[in-house]
């Protein structure tokens, strides 16, 4: 397998991993500039869509239709949870929040684990096939599945973003919430639609990798600490920031683990991401943070 | 002015209460068990108590804090199994380099703001991780070291049971809780808490924030290598695992569910956490029988959000409102009277 | 809204208090040779974390056989009472636990499940002079023998496992290897010794590969051994990621013959690696292709009633519920033959001489605290998603 088709075959597995990392750090930018929340349990969202596919489609659902149920299920949840623990709280101070946040998955994943035990389950992927050959290169369907996911999704919200009230009520929340709250749009609503759309996107996340990753009631962890590296990579005030930081940590990783180190390959990419934080101390898109006096 | 006095004097004959109890509670409770969580207890209240200075009073988060306490670990562990070092001399050579260590990374680390600061320290984290598991000749890899770790000794008195450890260990918490003390009440402490208040404002005043930041931030890793150096002469087999995020996300739970802005809160939040994790161990087998360490994990979180909630101040505030609750209530009596 | 607080705060103190006092009531005295009192054996295992997997087959296995003889009237007439706990998978958390079954008066423990609790437990039960029987692999759980008196294990040491593999190798004419591991103790400790052995037996190891316990993506690292185009490769992991290692390595084409460690005898691999599992050769111990072995076989009846009484109950059989099989059986062996008392049962431990186990036939001493040899394990390869010999 000569050099470059190596090189091909590294970048094929990071775009993929980078597309899972993308939906992830989407779904904390989202609630964090809404609320400015950062939300630890973004990873549990992940986990809980894989895991309702696993119950679904174990019980014969159709593939579309058990996508979308899981959603559906995974944003009501998300909405109790919203309602029950971060309302009470709005008035905490941040790091509280966070601890609240950490709670939140900690329970979520206990009662993921009470539910579905503890071993890792299959999920058949979308469509059938072996690997396609590209190049010397290898990548699977499911791969381009991801990779696809996160293109319509990135398509998806900026249209939501721009061209919906709900999308535009929530840029005006990021912008000034005083303001907003002024032209009649309640902060309270739009936090509570931040959550419920960033557990759809987390949802969507997890059903389009468990194919890949397989379902584990601990999946959320890992998944979730990638996504927040990815969002703050990116700056975590810019949604295709998020993208472009979840892609770059996925190759990263991939040249990484293949060209340099296996073992490494978390060090490596860490000390990169620590390399753009110094040089560039907003995220690669972000602006340098205005702190109040 | 008499309040102040009276404050002082009342936390002043607080920590003397708290020491005596501390050094009699072993007589009364000596059990394995009992000495072994307790020993946990101490060794984790030391580094909160470094974290709370940091968080609590500087401002500043690190989410990488069991780097330092496992860098206190390997470094006494390796000194004293592989080269034959005094065990004190170790823990000493850990906290300073440690401290420096933590220093010079902080230079660059320290001008992030917020959540890339946070995002920073956990990058450290990690890669002092890695290099912990990757750096097999050092540190023995994912296996952990090899050669068993000598116990500590004062003298000739061997400090290989609990009972004993359980006085060393304590012995390093108060004097921790002390210097902390010393440190909040002075120069620098008052320094710590314009940079927490605003740090615009502190640096108009003429404040050297940098400075500060970056010596509590040393201070807060030499006692979380500290208290790394007393885990591995207890433990006496260390390996990477420990030494990862979920414990460090573990000490900032600690330190916030303690209360930040106080030196009762590390002690409050780690025997409190560990207290509910063991609590629940026993209580959740009675009530579920057959039930593994999942519903305890649930009950945890849950546990955890709702005194978050109700208490987002800590558990000390949540005291000190019982306090003066009470305190209050009796002078409205005596005024009706 | 002020009393709402502070009555919560109440209530969460008074919560936590309480949680301390019942964390604190452990110390119950023992009572030693009063006839017919119950035995108690303390069992720590991996029932909750990353080595689940292990755990909970081994809590099963040895619940059931306390129930068995329970009902058979017990050993010498005394009950058994097994106190189970879970260590979470945390190395501390093991370390306390003995404190606390030692406190309970337990007269040895059988655990923990992997090496890392294991190593965690053997301070404290050198200390406590009590008897140990790890089932997990390492072989550092059980050496140097001179600092583990009271340290036994049953699960077969990696180091007979690397043997096993080695022989195969050279009987298929295999010199030029890859080799990759999970970077966990299990993965390390199988690659130190893999390096040690191919050295000694000239097997050239033409390069090495890690990746991580929860990694979900090994690609690279493959592409990295498919380029050096070995003769085999080895994978020294356990599910989940062996399955995705090994998943991966179809995807990409890959033609080297896979052959993995003894960390994937259990349905679960192939459960997750569907298709691509089928051509995997591994080394275990007979417990998977019980019913192929020849009838003289001395283990098979053995293997077969466990199988067959595991697989009633619980599910798909795996041979980490054999190793705590064999670590609860040993203990009880002992203990019949000792009676009551930790020390006595130490030394009839060591003193366990062909003792047909799960695992293999145990022959104890004071230099071997494992006991198995070569032969207790065989190659078994899968095919067509079931276990069969290797040829």
């Amino acid at each position: 397998m000569d050099l470059a088709s190596q090189l091909l075959q590294f970048i094929f597995s990071g775009l993929t991993m980078g597309g899972i990392y993308a939906l992830v750090a989407l779904g904390f930018v989202i609630i964090h500039n809404v609320t400015g929340i950062i939300n630890f349990a973004q990873g549990e969202f992940v986990m809980l869509g894989a895991m309702f596919m696993v119950t679904l489609t174990g019980a014969g659902v159709p593939l579309l239709l058990a996508i979308v149920l899981s959603i559906i299920l995974v944003m009501i949840v998300v909405g109790i949870i919203e309602f029950g623990a971060i309302r009470p709280a709005k008035k905490a101070s941040p790091v509280t929040l966070v601890i609240i946040t950490i709670g939140l998955s900690s329970s979520i994943r206990g009662i993921a684990l009470l539910v579905w035990g503890t071993d890792p389950y299959k999920l058949a992927p979308f469509t059938k096939g072996s690997s396609i050959q590209i190049g010397g290169a290898s990548i699977i369907p499911q791969s381009l599945w991801v990779i696809g996911t996160t293109v319509v999704i990135l398509t998806l919200t900026f249209f939501i973003f721009e061209y919906t009230y709900w999308g535009k009520a929530l840029r005006a929340c990021v912008v000034n919430k005083f303001a907003a709250r002024l032209m009649g749009i309640s902060p309270q609503k739009m936090s509570l639609f931040a959550f419920v759309f960033s557990a759809a996107l987390g949802a969507l996340a997890g059903i389009v990798i468990a194919p890949i990753t397989y379902a584990t009631y601990d999946m959320g962890l890992m998944l979730g600490l990638k996504g927040f590296i990815a969002a703050v990579l990116g700056g975590l005030s810019s949604t295709p920031g998020a993208v472009i930081g979840g892609l770059a940590l996925g190759i990263i990783e991939s040249l990484g683990a293949g060209l340099v180190s296996s073992g490494y390959k978390d060090g490596i990419a860490f000390i990169i991401l620590l390399l753009v934080l110094f040089l560039k101390p907003g995220g690669i898109f972000g602006t340098s943070g205005s702190k109040r006096v | 002015m008499k309040d102040l006095v009276k404050r002082k004097r009342l936390r002043h004959s607080l920590i003397i209460l708290f020491t005596a109890l501390i050094f009699t509670l072993p007589f009364l409770f000596n059990n394995n068990y009992f000495l072994s969580v307790s020993v946990i207890i101490g060794i984790y209240t030391i580094v909160v108590i470094g974290l709370c200075l940091l968080m609590g009073y500087a401002g500043q988060i690190s989410l990488g804090h069991a780097a330092f306490y496992g860098l206190g670990a390997y470094t006494s562990g390796i000194l004293t199994s592989t080269y034959d070092i005094s065990p004190w001399i170790a823990i000493l050579i850990g906290a300073v380099g440690t401290g420096i260590l933590a220093y010079m990374i902080g230079i660059p680390i320290f001008r992030l703001k917020e959540h890339y600061l946070a995002l920073a320290t956990l990058g450290l984290g990690l890669i002092i991780h890695v290099v912990l598991m990757e750096e097999v000749e050092i540190t023995g890899g994912p296996s952990g070291l090899s050669k068993t770790i000598p116990y500590l000794s004062i003298g000739s008195l061997k400090l290989n049971t609990d009972f004993k450890y359980y006085f060393l260990v304590w012995a390093v918490a108060l004097l921790a809780v002390i210097l902390a003390n010393n440190v909040v009440h002075s120069r620098i402490g008052r320094a710590l808490r314009s940079i927490h208040g605003s740090e615009f404002a502190a640096q108009s005043l003429g404040v050297d924030t940098g400075k500060f930041k970056l010596q509590v931030f040393a201070l807060s890793a030499a006692y979380a290598s500290v208290a790394g150096s007393l885990y591995a002469h207890y433990i006496t087999f260390i390996s990477p695992s420990p030494f990862d995020l979920m414990t460090s996300i573990q000490f900032v739970v600690m330190a916030v569910v303690g209360g930040l802005s106080s030196i009762w809160g590390p002690f409050l939040g780690v025997a409190g956490i560990t207290v509910l994790a063991q609590g629940l161990k026993a209580v959740v087998p009675t009530v579920m029988p057959n039930a593994g360490g999942e519903y305890e994990i649930v009950v945890y979180g849950i546990i955890l959000v709702i005194v978050m909630i109700f208490l987002p101040e800590g558990l000390t505030s949540g005291l000190i409102n019982i306090y003066e609750g009470w305190r209050y209530r009796k002078e409205k009596a005596d005024e009706t009277s | 809204m002020v009393r709402f607080k502070k009555m919560s705060a109440i209530l969460v103190i008074t919560l936590i208090l309480g949680l301390l006092l019942t964390g604190c009531g452990g110390g119950e005295k023992t009572s030693t040779t009063e006839t017919k009192e119950p035995y108690k054996i303390g069992v720590i295992l991996d029932i909750s974390g990353g080595g689940s997997s292990l755990g909970i087959p081994e809590r099963d296995t040895v619940n059931m056989i306390a129930e068995e003889i329970n009902k058979a009237g017990g050993i010498n007439g005394h009950q058994i009472e097994l106190l189970v706990e879970d260590n979470k998978s945390d190395e501390t958390e093991s370390k306390l636990l003995v404190k606390k079954l030692v406190d309970r008066g337990v007269l040895a423990i059988v655990g923990s499940s992997t090496s890392g609790t294991s190593m965690a437990m053997t301070d404290a039960v050198n200390i406590a002079e009590i008897p140990m029987v790890s089932a997990a692999a390492n072989a550092k759980i059980v050496t140097p023998v001179s600092e583990r008196k009271w340290v036994f294990k049953t699960a077969q040491s990696d180091s007979l496992v690397v043997e096993k593999i080695i022989t195969y190798l050279k009987s298929k004419g295999w010199t030029k290897v890859a080799f990759a591991s999970v970077n966990s103790k299990y993965g390390d400790g199988g690659r130190a010794v893999f390096e040690k052995a191919a050295a000694e037996a000239g097997i050239t190891i033409l390069g090495q590969e890690k990746f991580g316990e929860k990694d979900v993506d090994m690609t690279p690292q493959i592409t990295n051994i498919k380029r050096l185009n070995p003769q085999a490769v080895i994978c020294w992991a356990i599910p989940p990621a062996a399955s995705i290692f090994t998943k991966n390595y179809s995807e990409l084409n890959v033609t080297s013959p896979l052959i993995h460690s003894h960390g994937i005898g259990n349905q679960k691999f192939i459960e997750l690696a569907g298709d691509t599992a089928n051509g995997v050769v591994f080394p275990i111990g007979k417990l998977l292709v019980a019913e192929n072995l020849p009838d003289t076989d001395p283990q098979k009846s053995v293997l077969v009633d466990y199988a067959t009484k595991f697989e009633a109950k619980y599910g798909a059989r795996n041979t980490f519920g054999g190793h705590a099989w064999d670590a609860l059986k040993i203990v009880l062996a002992a203990i019949e033959k000792a009676g009551p008392d930790r020390t006595k049962i130490r030394d009839e431990i060591e003193k366990t001489q062909n003792f047909t186990g799960i695992s293999g036939i145990f022959n104890m001493s004071s230099d071997d605290h494992n006991g198995l040899a070569l032969d207790s394990m065989v190659m078994v390869q899968i095919d067509q998603g079931k276990w069969v010999l290797a040829q």
